[in-house]
């Protein structure tokens, strides 16, 4: 996939241990890391709650989300919006994935996995698949008007899952709307 | 860019020559606005081109987003069950504010259907397989947003009014200005 011109290095590549998480997804609910260990996680960075293509992307994953449970993989998408404009966007869109918010201090998830615009303050646009020892399995950076779509994402979780021999079934991936770290707007 | 995974098949909606030298598979919402405007312009497109063209319609409802969409597919594939997909499918485009179940028993009783049989397959989701078979078929084929439009077998992401989409099209048999 091009990148473009100008921008940063690639994001964290395979192999990397994946950075820590300490991310606000409410006003008073954090989500870590250390929530999704054992299972794959996807993350899912973007540049801004509300903008079109965030939008279509976001719509996009959150309508795959069985499939991904099905997968045994969690998803949790990022961008540097508050916590407040997270509750107001997911509510809007019907979003039942977690969205973490990478506000304060601006950036610091971002920076970590490589994937911080400096010019413009946002995140940009990168999936993670992260395996069950928390560990980047794979990764990709999109322009950030591009829509990634979610086959890469796939073809990497059947790819993990082929790897490991078999699904982690008993890493607690099942819908738990009120797990811990999940917004929970969705009454 | 991404290519197309499902190659046309039987289970799928074609209107055009099976030997047509270009094929236009497009992944499509019923209530999607955009998905709305795309089909006058693919209609422009099938008048200009003819038998030059094989066109192929599948189902890629974001239910989470348009609450309407999956059901207003099985309508589509309820249709197509006693021979009038493209009817539906016209009539659906047309008529993107009346997709509830009630409008969509009156498509049915406009279209002529039995209804009886409609109602029944819709209740027991019938279809519903068909149009997860093809959703999914279009994500693992890269399509990240509707409408989405493959020229023969290849992504393409280009704008959809019928002008660009027609030298789009008629240029994929020479080269392939527009893509990547």
């Amino acid at each position: 996939m091009p990148h473009l011109a100008g921008q940063s290095n690639a994001p964290l590549p395979a192999g990397t241990p994946a950075p820590p998480i300490d991310a606000p997804v409410t006003p008073d609910q954090k989500v870590s890391l250390e929530d999704f260990r054992g299972a794959p996680l996807v993350l899912v960075f973007y540049p801004a709650d509300w903008s079109p293509v965030c939008s279509d992307e976001l719509a996009l994953f959150n309508e795959l989300l069985p499939e991904f449970e099905r997968l045994g993989a969690r998803v949790v998408a990022i961008s540097c919006d508050g916590v407040w404009c997270h509750l107001a966007f997911a509510r809007a869109r019907n979003l039942h994935m977690v969205l973490a918010s990478d506000f304060h201090p601006q950036g610091a998830i971002s920076r970590a996995y490589n994937v911080f615009q400096e010019d413009a303050g946002t995140s940009e646009r990168a999936l993670f698949v992260l395996d069950a020892e928390g560990k980047v399995f794979w990764s990709h950076r999109s322009p950030v008007a591009v829509n990634p779509g979610a086959d890469g994402v796939l073809d990497a979780l059947e790819r993990l899952a082929g790897r490991s021999g078999s699904m982690s079934e008993d890493a607690g991936v099942s819908t738990r709307r009120g797990a811990p770290g999940h917004p929970g707007v969705h009454s | 860019m991404s290519k197309l995974r499902v190659p046309v098949g039987a289970l799928d909606h074609v209107l055009g020559p099976p030997d047509a030298p270009v094929t236009l598979v497009e992944y499509g919402d019923f209530q999607c606005p955009f998905c709305g405007q795309a089909y006058w312009e693919v209609k422009k497109v099938l008048e200009e081109m003819g038998e030059g063209l094989r066109y192929v319609f599948r189902h890629f409802p974001l239910t989470q987003a348009h609450p309407f969409a999956l059901q207003a597919a099985e309508a589509a594939e309820a249709a197509g069950a006693q021979g009038k997909f493209w009817e539906m499918y016209a009539r659906l485009y047309e008529h993107q504010q009346m997709l509830d179940f009630e409008s969509l028993r009156e498509h049915a009783w406009a279209l002529g259907l039995e209804d009886e049989r409609f109602t029944r397959e819709l209740m027991e989701h019938r279809h519903q397989e068909h149009v997860r078979r093809d959703f999914m078929g279009g994500v693992r084929s890269g399509v990240s947003g509707t409408p989405g439009f493959f020229i023969n077998g290849e992504r393409y992401v280009g704008e959809f009014s019928a002008p660009v989409l027609l030298s789009a099209l008629q240029g994929r048999s020479v080269e392939a200005p527009g893509y990547y």
